[in-house]
This record gives structure tokens, C-alpha cells and sequence, in this order.
């Protein structure tokens, strides 16, 4: 090995022990954990994810995040693909404005709308319901997604919207057949950005949800307190939260620099 | 005009009287004028060619006739109809642009055939045009391509298959070869003649090139800053610029000018000699002109005939293929002499320039043609 490498594989190292640690205490009993320090599982155990997978407050914790990730995304970008069209196509009066007003509102910490979300959704009977959660993430979200396609949107001459309107196309049926494919990268990456706020998000997702809506994040952080420290229960959880997000940049991995550069490269 | 209607029985002519009509348009975005109060008649079956310099109001006129924007003020009317507010996709037009602009996410066939399933043509009859189209732009083998696996050529050529496949009453076409190399240019525009004139539709090209606009030949609209300065078949247009402005547009390199003036049966271009009076000059009175002289009608060496003498130093001489372009000053405007051969010259070196006085055209002060030379003296067309 030449030694230009090595600090490359300091890096990584560095980079990989948290993660590896976290696997590394999935596997292990409680005993072995709190015992000695071992590098590798010597009591080899699966318990901790049956554990996970059997046990319904935990389970429902992952069909729970999941549920309102799912409709945050459809949402944010349902909501954000006809917004960027429109300020990628068309100038009205304070375009410009709206459309850097839009980031701002990423600006201030999720914090500051815990209050009123909080008290909004109690008064009307959202509290605690999917829903809920998945509109507050797209105070975040919206604003991202419009941003990142409009970029994309851009990167498309608008010679082929009006070639399309020239043949005969209606607004929509171009919309849907010739333009949603042309961005279809840039759908997946937003999608991405979307998932990735909304799944790792704990401020807003814990305060408004109590029970029935509970993300797997917030019961992480409740059973820690409730029984004592369940260490492998709750290294495993932690492996198993980090699978949904390496699944998805998995598939979005080609295109998501340019996603960072919110479609404008 | 080139009014080539289709004869064919499988085909029968489409359009009757169509013909587009601009009434009193102007276009003003802002506080720029991008068209100035234009009227224009386009007949059906018509070639039509705009030539002017980018930027000329070319492609606002086109964009006004699919209807992509709409005027400041007046009316646009098709086939005796008022068409100014109807919305573009229900027009019956095609347009192509300069850039290659397919859709990428349909195959050449899928692409061709997308106007035509939008408008519900059954599959059969898209089967069948899509093919004869295909044949005649020389697509057939590339039909299951997607345009980004094509060359830039073909591209536009599936563009061009586009706007034929669908029949329109109305084909625009703007700047279609200008991204093209120059060989590729020469040949799809050989090879375009045909279905364009055979088209039936009113046809419209845009260009900005006047080799370009001389080789498609038909009626050419010269443009100029929002309005038409002269229309007329390309030739005529040519031979008899009504005015400085055009006689510069139809040329390339443009027309050289110079003050000059005629009395006492003698005519002096800028501060040469006087000659004797050509004989189509005879009937213009004595006072001041403004004479035209074509680059390719600039020698630089004497053909010993009778000859205006200019002595000038090369500004700039530029050879091209077997082309030798001279740029130089004369009494205060800039000219050019562009002869056949290779003749290399240093900047700065004197340099003898002839003119024969049969070669130049006569404007008035205000730039308007008094007198063109006799088409029997003219060049071929570049």
C-alpha cells in the first residue's frame, strides 16, 4: 500500500466505526455490552431484532415514519412539480421574490414552528395522525422541491414545450407524457431530499404525534428512559433506521450530486 | 412566386386559398419595438424566405404566425379568418426550430408520429405518412432510435420529419441548418427544396445567411429592425435592392458604398478620377449619389478594360477555400474585394483596386436605387 493511501484509509476507518459499532452492539446481548470491550459479537445474537420485528410499539414506530414520509413526499411533490414549472416557464410580478422568499422559509430552525403547529393541529383534531406530521415537513419540504425541480425544469429548452403545444399537445397530457420523463432524475433526487428531512426529522415528528402516529425516531428516544437501557434492542433499531435511507440513495446515487446543487449543474 | 400546388391522387390538394395575412402588427415587448406596424400577405402553396441579421425581428414574425405570442397590436388572419387570439395548438402550423428540438423520451418514429396521434389520426394512415416522410428525410433505418443516439444531422432531420409529417396549412422554419457544418448544411438544404415547395403549405424560412436565402430561392421578405424593407422573387431582389439597407442584406459579404457625384457627363466614386458616365447611369441628373459596387465586382488587378482606380492599403486579407477576401478603407467607408484565386497580402501593403463603372449601382443621398446595372453584366449568384 503506497503511503498517499493511508490517510485515505484513516478516513474511511474514522467514517465506518460509529456505523460499525452500532451493528457491531446489535448483534451483542445486553451482558456483553455493558461487560468487557470486545470488537466483535463473542455471544452472537439475533434477539434484539426479533425483539424489533415481534414487538408492536417498536414495529409500528417504522410503519408509522413510513406512512407519513410517504405522504409528505407525494405532497411536496405533487405541490412543488406544477410550482416549479411555473417559475421555470413563466415571469409575473415578483417571480424573483417569491421564489427566494420560498428558501427562507428553510431558514428558521423547525423549532420555531413547534408552538404553533402544535397548538393548530390540537384545536382541529389533527394531533396525532400521519397527516399532521407530513404537513408540517412540508413547510420544509415544498420550498426544497421547488427549488431543486425548478432547476431541473430549467436545464429543459422551452423550445420542447412549445414544439409540443405547436403539435397539438394540451397542457397536460405534454406535461404528464413529455416533460415529467424528461426530469425524471430530477424527481427521484427531490423524492430523495423529501424522504431524507422528513425521515431523519424528530423535533416536529415526536411533538405532534403521541401514540397511534409515533415515528420510529421518538419511540428511540422514549424507550431509553421507559425500561431501563436496552442497548442491542436499541442498537438494532438504529441499523434497521438506517436501511430505508441507504436503500433510496442506492437508487438516486447517480444524480444526487446535481440534486445538491439544486439541479443546476 | 413558387405557388407548387400538389397534384397527386392520393393526395388531394388540402388547402384551398389559405393564405396568412399580417394587418397593421406590431410586437413591443417592454419599451423595445421588436416589430414596427407590418403588413404582409403570404399566399397558400407559397416559399417564403425572411432574411435578415439576428436580432432583425425574424423570429418574432414566426413566433406571431404559430401564435407562441401574441401581438402588441393588429390582426393576424388565415385563410380569411381572425386567428390573433386562437391559442397555438389550434392552429394548424408546424414549426421547427434552430436548436435540435425532439422529444427525447420518444423514438424517431413515436416523435414523428406525435403530432399526428394528437390530432386522433388512425394508426394505419400514421403508419403510412410516418413511413413516406421517413423515406424522404432519409430516416427510415434510425425509426426505433431515441434523437439523443443520432447525430446532430439527423436530429435535425427528425425535427424537419416533424414538421412535414403533420400537413400543417402553416410550416416555420427558423434558422433550421444554421447549427449544422457547412456540408451538412448544403445538403439537407438541396434536399429540402422538394418537400418544402411540395408541401402545399405556406412555408416560411427564416434565415439570416443571403447565399442561403438565394438558393431556396422563392419570395424572399427582407427584414430589417421590426420591418420589411423589400419583398420580391430572391433573384429580383438581388438584382434590384430598393434601398442601401437592402442592397447591404442581400449581399455577403455586403455591398460596398461610397459617396460620389455625376456632372459634367462624368461620374466620380469617392475621390477617384472621374470616368465617363456608364451607359446605365445616363439617365440620372448631376449631383450627389451614392454608389454601390458588389465585393466580387472589386478587382485587384486590372482586367484592362475601362476602369475606376483605387489605390488602398490592405486592412485585412482573409483567404478562404479558393476565395481571397481584401478588407480596406476608401474615402471613409470600409470596403471589401472579393476575387476567385489565392492571393496572400500583408496588412498595410498598397494595393491597387478597379472598379468597372458597368458594375455600379446608383443611390439617392437618402439611400433609395436609382439605377442597377443590366442583369446581362450580373455574376451567377454567389
Amino acid at each position: 500500500m503506497k503511503p498517499r493511501h493511508l490517510l485515505l484509509v484513516v478516513y474511511v476507518v474514522f467514517l465506518m466505526l460509529p456505523l460499525y459499532w452500532l451493528l457491531n452492539m446489535s448483534f451483542k446481548t445486553n451482558e456483553e455490552i455493558l461487560g468487557a470491550f470486545t470488537l466483535f459479537p463473542h455471544d452472537f445474537t439475533l434477539d434484539n431484532y426479533r425483539v424489533i420485528f415481534t414487538d408492536a410499539s417498536w414495529y409500528m414506530g417504522y410503519v408509522n415514519s413510513i406512512i407519513y414520509v410517504t405522504l409528505n413526499t407525494l405532497i411536496s411533490l405533487s405541490v412543488a412539480l406544477p410550482a416549479a414549472y411555473a417559475f421555470s416557464r413563466y415571469t409575473f410580478v415578483g417571480d424573483k421574490h417569491l421564489f427566494f422568499w420560498l428558501l427562507t422559509n428553510r431558514m428558521a430552525p423547525p423549532a420555531v414552528f413547534l408552538l404553533p403547529f402544535f397548538q393548530l393541529y390540537s384545536s382541529i383534531g389533527l394531533f396525532d395522525t400521519h397527516i399532521a406530521v407530513a404537513l408540517a415537513h412540508c413547510l420544509f419540504n415544498v420550498p426544497l422541491s421547488v427549488w431543486i425541480l425548478e432547476g431541473f425544469m430549467s436545464g429543459v429548452p422551452k423550445e420542447i414545450d412549445e414544439t409540443a403545444f405547436v403539435d397539438g399537445y394540451g397542457f397536460t397530457r405534454f406535461f404528464l407524457t413529455i416533460f415529467l420523463p424528461m426530469i425524471r432524475s430530477g424527481i427521484g433526487v427531490t423524492a430523495f431530499f423529501c424522504f431524507m428531512f422528513s425521515w431523519v426529522e424528530l423535533l416536529l415528528a415526536r411533538t405532534l404525534t403521541s401514540v397511534n402516529a409515533k415515528p420510529i425516531a421518538a419511540v428511540m428516544t422514549r424507550t431509553v428512559s421507559a425500561s431501563g437501557m436496552d442497548w442491542g434492542v436499541l442498537a438494532a433499531a438504529g441499523v434497521l433506521t438506517i436501511v430505508p435511507g441507504a436503500l433510496v440513495i442506492w437508487f438516486v446515487r447517480n444524480h444526487i450530486a446535481k440534486g445538491f446543487a439544486l439541479g443546476r449543474v | 412566386m413558387a405557388t407548387t400546388q400538389r397534384v397527386d391522387p392520393d393526395c388531394p390538394p388540402r388547402k384551398n386559398g389559405m393564405s396568412l395575412v399580417f394587418d397593421n402588427i406590431s410586437k413591443i415587448v417592454g419599451d423595445e419595438v421588436h416589430i414596427q406596424s407590418m403588413n404582409l400577405r403570404l399566399e397558400s402553396g407559397s416559399f417564403n424566405t425572411l432574411l435578415g441579421r439576428t436580432g432583425a425581428g425574424k423570429t418574432t414574425m414566426l413566433r406571431l404566425m404559430a401564435g407562441l405570442d401574441r401581438p402588441s397590436s393588429g390582426r393576424i388572419l388565415m385563410g380569411g379568418r381572425d386567428v390573433t387570439t386562437v391559442a397555438v395548438r389550434r392552429r394548424n402550423v408546424a414549426m421547427v426550430y434552430q436548436q435540435f428540438i425532439n422529444y427525447p423520451n420518444f423514438t424517431v418514429y413515436k416523435n414523428m408520429a406525435s403530432p399526428l396521434e394528437v390530432a386522433g389520426v388512425d394508426l394505419e394512415e400514421i403508419r403510412q405518412r410516418v413511413g413516406r416522410v421517413a423515406e424522404m428525410m432519409h430516416l427510415e433505418d434510425y425509426l426505433d432510435r431515441l434523437p439523443a443516439e443520432l447525430s446532430g444531422g439527423q436530429q435535425q432531420r427528425v425535427a424537419l420529419a416533424r414538421a412535414l409529417v403533420k400537413e400543417a396549412d402553416l410550416l416555420l422554419l427558423d434558422e433550421p441548418l444554421v447549427n449544422l457544418d457547412f456540408k451538412l448544411r448544403e445538403e439537407l438544404r438541396i434536399e429540402l427544396r422538394n418537400p418544402l415547395a411540395d408541401s402545399g403549405a405556406i412555408v416560411v424560412y427564416a434565415t439570416a445567411e443571403p447565399q442561403e436565402a438565394l438558393a431556396l430561392g422563392g419570395n424572399t421578405i427582407i427584414v430589417d429592425q421590426g420591418r420589411i424593407l423589400q419583398q420580391g422573387l430572391a433573384a429580383e431582389v438581388y438584382r434590384r435592392p430598393e434601398s442601401v439597407r437592402t442592397a447591404r442584406l442581400v449581399g455577403d459579404p455586403p455591398m460596398n458604398m461610397v459617396e460620389g457625384t455625376i456632372g459634367d457627363a462624368t461620374l466620380r466614386l469617392g475621390t477617384a478620377d472621374p470616368v465617363e458616365v456608364p451607359e446605365h447611369l445616363l439617365t440620372l441628373s448631376d449631383g450627389p449619389y451614392v454608389f454601390g459596387v458588389r465585393p466580387h465586382h472589386v478587382r485587384t488587378m486590372s482586367s484592362g478594360t475601362a476602369e475606376i482606380e483605387i489605390g488602398a492599403r490592405v486592412g485585412l486579407a482573409e483567404i478562404s477555400g479558393s476565395e481571397t477576401s481584401v478588407h480596406f478603407e476608401y474615402a471613409g467607408a470600409p470596403w471589401v474585394s472579393l476575387q476567385d484565386g489565392v492571393h496572400p497580402r500583408g496588412v498595410d501593403d498598397p494595393i491597387g483596386i478597379y472598379v468597372e463603372p458597368r458594375r455600379i449601382f446608383a443611390f439617392d443621398t437618402g439611400g433609395a436605387l436609382l439605377a442597377a446595372p443590366g442583369n446581362d453584366s450580373e455574376a451567377p449568384v454567389a
